[in-house]
C-alpha cells in the first residue's frame, strides 16, 4: 500500500486538447464557445423568429399562401422596391378596439398583480419565518399546482364557479340565490391571481428568508412596535422581491389568452384574445403580427424597469 | 483569622449590603426545547457598573443578556430593571437599548437616518433629533461620514455607529454582545479604551458578553463567568484572576497549573497539602475552608511560580524539573517544565534584561518555588 503514487502522464492527457488547439487556431477560445451557444439559441429560437413576424406586421393581408405580401418585390431592369405598410400600426391607433384591448388587458393585469402580491406577500412572509421542518412542506405546497396541467386547473375553477358549481350549491344550503361568476372580469381575476400566485410567492419569499433577523430584534429594540418595524425595515429590504414577484405576475397576465377564453365573458376584452381571432378567425395575419409586436414593447417596458430596480439594488 | 484570602478594599456599591441594585436577575432559568441554556441565574448589577458576562460558547450568556433585551422570554424567575418588573414588557417598551454582536444596521439607511431611528419613535422635534444625532456621531468621531450607507463603512466604524445607536435613546441601560468580536486585535485594545471612556462619561450602566477574557478583564468592574447556563463566579476582574473559587475557572480565566493533593495539615494560619503531582508538601500560608484527610486542587499562575539554578533560600516551597520548552513571546518566555512526577509545569518569566545571554535554556534542571500564598486552594 506504500507504493508511491504513479506520476501523472502531462502531455496529451486531456482528450479534448487537440480539439482545443484546432480551434483557436480559427481564434475561438472555451470561453467564446460557452457564450455562443445561448447567443446561437437566441438568434434562431428569438431573434430571427421576431424579424420575421417584425417583417409581417409591415406586410399587407392577401388572400393565398401565405396570406400576407412580400416586402421585397423584384421590378423591370433588377430593381428591387421595398413597401413597407405601416397602415397595420396606424390601425392599432385608429381603431378603438386595439386601444381598449390594450388598456383592458394593463388594467386586468395591474389590478391581478395588485392582489397576487396582497395575498402573496403574507404567505411568502409565513413560510421565511416558519420553522425549517415545515418550510419546505409549505413551499411543497406552493409548488404542486405546477404538477397539473395548466389547462386542467383553470378548467376545474369553472367547476366552482359556474351556476351549479361547488360555491353556489353550498351558498344555496343557506338559501342564497345562485351569483353569477362564470364570464365575468371576476372569474378572470380569480384564474389569474390562482395561476400566477406562486410566481409571486417564489420570489418574495427568496427575498423575505433572507432577512437578518437581527435587523427585526434592533428596530424593536430602538422602539418600534411590530407594524412599525414591518413599514420601516422589512418592506423597504423587500422592495427587490416585491418588484421581481410583481414582474413575474403583471408580464404573463398582460398576453394571457386561455384564462379569458375559459373563464371570462365576451365583454373581457384581452389583447391575447385579440390575437387570436386576428390570427384564426379573420386570417389577418399582418395585423395579427402588428398586435404582436406592440405588446412586446408594451412589456419590455415594465421589464427595463424592473432590470433598472434590481442594478439599483445590486449597487446597494 | 477569617477562613479566606484577603481581598480589595471594600468600597464598591456591590460591597454594600445596603446598596440597591439597578438590575436584578433572580432565579433565571431558560430552557430551549428542555434544554437549560441559562438555570438558575442569580445576578444584581448596580448603576454605573459595566458587568461582563464571560464564557464560552454555549454557555448561556447571550441568552441571559436576550433576556434583558426582551427578545427571549425567561422560562422561570424575574429580572427587574430599575425596580421594575421586566417579564411581561416588549422589548420595544423596554429602558434597555442593545448593541448587537452583527451590529445590525439598517442596510437601507444612512449613518443619520441609523442613528436616528430610535429617536423618531419617540414624538421628538426633528431639529431635536438632527442635534442629538450630530453630538452621537461627534462622540464616536464619526462627524464627516453621516450619509455614507453601513456597506460603505470599514468594520471599526460600523461598530461605531451600532454603538451611537444604541446610545441614542439614552438608555439607563446598554446591552452589548460581543461589541468588539468583528474587529482585529489591534482596533480591539484601541476600541476598549474607547468605550470605557464612553461609559464612564455617559454614566450609563454596561452590560457586556464576550468570550474574550483578555477583553472582560480590561473593560469590566465585575465579570460574571458563565459555565453551563450557570454562574461559575462573579467578582471583580483581580478576584476572578487571583481567588478563582473552582477548578473551572482557575483554567477558563488565564491558564493555571493545578496539581492534586490531601491536607496534612489543617490550621486557622495555614495548611499544608501533601502532592505527589507536585513532588513536594506545598505549604499555604492562610487558613482555608477543609479538613484534614480532604482531597482537594491546588492552583497556581504561571508568572507566580520563580525559577533559579540554585536552590533558593529559606523558601518552603520548592521542587525540581527540567526545561523541556521555550517559548519566546517578546515581552515574556514561556517555559514547559517537565516535574519529576511527570507533572507538565506552565511558567512564564518577564523578560527585563535584553539578550539575556545567562538566560535558562532547554534541558537545564532547575528549581522551581513560590510564595505561600502564591496559588489558590480549590475544594470545586
Amino acid at each position: 500500500m506504500n507504493q508511491a503514487p504513479k506520476p501523472l502522464e502531462r502531455q496529451g492527457h486531456r482528450p479534448w486538447q487537440r480539439a482545443e488547439q484546432a480551434l483557436r487556431r480559427i481564434g475561438l477560445s472555451g470561453r467564446a464557445l460557452v457564450i455562443m451557444a445561448p447567443a446561437i439559441w437566441l438568434t434562431v429560437f428569438f431573434l430571427i423568429p421576431l424579424a420575421v413576424v417584425f417583417g409581417i406586421s409591415l406586410s399587407s393581408k392577401q388572400f393565398g399562401r401565405p396570406p400576407y405580401s412580400s416586402l421585397l418585390t423584384f421590378g423591370e431592369a433588377g430593381t428591387v422596391q421595398l413597401t413597407l405598410h405601416l397602415s397595420n400600426f396606424v390601425k392599432l391607433f385608429s381603431d378603438s378596439l386595439y386601444v381598449s384591448a390594450y388598456l383592458n388587458s394593463i388594467k386586468i393585469a395591474a389590478v391581478a398583480t395588485v392582489i397576487a402580491l396582497a395575498l402573496g406577500y403574507p404567505m411568502a412572509y409565513f413560510i421565511a419565518r416558519a420553522s425549517d421542518r415545515w418550510r419546505n412542506v409549505l413551499l411543497m405546497l406552493v409548488i404542486l399546482p405546477f404538477w397539473t396541467s395548466f389547462l386542467l386547473r383553470v378548467y376545474a375553477l369553472t367547476g366552482f364557479m359556474r351556476g351549479n358549481g361547488v360555491i353556489n350549491n353550498f351558498l344555496g344550503l343557506f338559501g342564497i340565490d345562485p351569483l353569477i361568476m362564470m364570464q365575468t372580469d371576476f372569474a378572470v381575476y380569480v384564474g389569474i391571481v390562482y395561476t400566477y400566485l406562486p410566481f409571486m410567492i417564489l420570489p418574495l419569499y427568496t427575498n423575505l428568508v433572507k432577512l437578518d433577523e437581527a435587523l427585526l430584534e434592533a428596530s424593536a429594540d430602538l422602539g418600534a412596535r411590530p407594524y412599525r418595524t414591518f413599514l420601516a425595515i422589512t418592506l423597504p429590504l423587500s422592495v427587490p422581491g416585491i418588484v421581481a414577484g410583481s414582474m413575474l405576475v403583471f408580464i404573463p397576465a398582460i398576453g394571457e389568452f386561455v384564462i379569458p377564453s375559459l373563464l371570462g365573458g365576451p365583454g373581457t376584452l384581452m389583447i391575447g384574445r385579440v390575437l387570436w381571432d386576428e390570427f384564426f378567425s379573420n386570417t389577418n395575419w399582418p395585423r395579427a403580427a402588428a398586435v404582436a409586436i406592440a405588446m412586446l414593447v408594451v412589456v419590455v417596458v415594465p421589464i427595463m424597469l424592473m432590470q433598472r430596480a434590481q442594478s439599483a439594488t445590486v449597487e446597494r | 483569622m477569617p477562613k479566606q484570602p484577603l481581598i480589595a478594599a471594600d468600597a464598591r456599591p456591590w460591597r454594600d449590603a445596603t446598596a440597591k441594585p439597578f438590575v436584578r436577575i433572580n432565579n433565571v432559568t431558560k430552557k430551549f426545547a428542555d434544554v437549560a441554556a441559562v438555570s438558575d441565574v442569580s445576578l444584581e448589577i448596580y448603576q454605573g457598573e459595566l458587568f461582563c458576562l464571560l464564557g464560552g460558547s454555549g454557555s448561556g450568556k447571550s441568552t441571559l443578556l436576550r433576556m434583558l433585551a426582551g427578545f427571549e422570554t425567561p422560562t422561570a424567575g424575574t429580572i427587574e430593571i430599575d425596580g421594575q418588573d421586566m417579564t411581561a414588557v416588549p422589548p420595544y417598551s423596554r429602558p434597555v437599548n442593545m448593541m448587537f454582536q452583527s451590529y445590525a444596521l439598517f442596510p437601507h439607511m444612512n449613518v443619520e437616518q441609523n442613528i436616528a431611528y430610535g429617536l423618531k419613535r419617540e414624538n421628538i422635534a426633528a431639529t431635536e433629533v438632527g442635534q442629538r444625532v450630530n453630538e452621537l456621531l461627534a462622540l464616536v468621531k464619526l462627524a464627516e461620514y453621516g450619509k455614507r450607507k453601513p456597506h460603505q463603512l470599514s468594520g471599526g466604524q460600523r461598530q461605531r455607529v451600532a454603538l451611537a445607536r444604541a446610545l441614542a435613546k439614552r438608555p439607563k441601560l446598554l446591552l452589548l454582545d460581543e461589541p468588539l468580536g468583528a474587529l482585529d486585535k489591534k482596533l480591539r485594545e484601541e476600541t476598549q479604551f474607547e468605550l470605557v471612556k464612553i461609559q464612564e462619561t455617559l454614566g450609563v450602566t454596561f452590560i457586556v458578553v464576550t468570550h474574550d477574557q483578555e477583553e472582560a478583564m480590561s473593560l469590566a468592574t465585575r465579570i460574571g463567568v458563565m459555565n453551563q447556563g450557570e454562574i461559575a463566579q462573579i467578582g471583580e476582574p483581580t478576584d476572578i484572576y487571583e481567588f478563582p473559587n473552582s477548578r473551572f475557572v482557575a483554567n477558563f480565566i488565564g491558564s493555571a497549573n493545578m496539581f492534586e493533593g490531601v491536607v496534612t495539615e489543617d490550621e486557622s494560619d495555614h495548611i499544608t497539602i501533601s502532592s505527589a503531582e507536585a513532588g513536594c508538601d506545598i505549604y499555604v500560608d492562610h487558613g482555608v475552608d477543609c479538613a484534614p484527610e480532604q482531597r482537594l486542587w491546588w492552583a497556581i499562575r504561571p508568572e507566580k511560580i520563580v525559577l533559579s539554578r540554585q536552590r533558593p533560600d529559606g523558601a518552603t516551597n520548592v521542587t525540581r524539573g527540567l526545561v523541556d520548552d521555550i517559548g519566546y513571546l517578546g515581552d515574556t518566555s514561556v517555559y514547559q517544565i517537565v516535574l519529576d512526577s511527570g507533572k507538565q509545569v506552565r511558567v512564564t518569566k518577564a523578560n527585563t534584561r535584553r539578550g539575556d545571554l545567562d538566560a535558562i535554556k532547554w534541558d537545564e534542571r532547575v528549581y522551581l518555588s513560590w510564595a505561600g500564598n502564591a496559588g489558590s486552594v480549590l475544594t470545586a
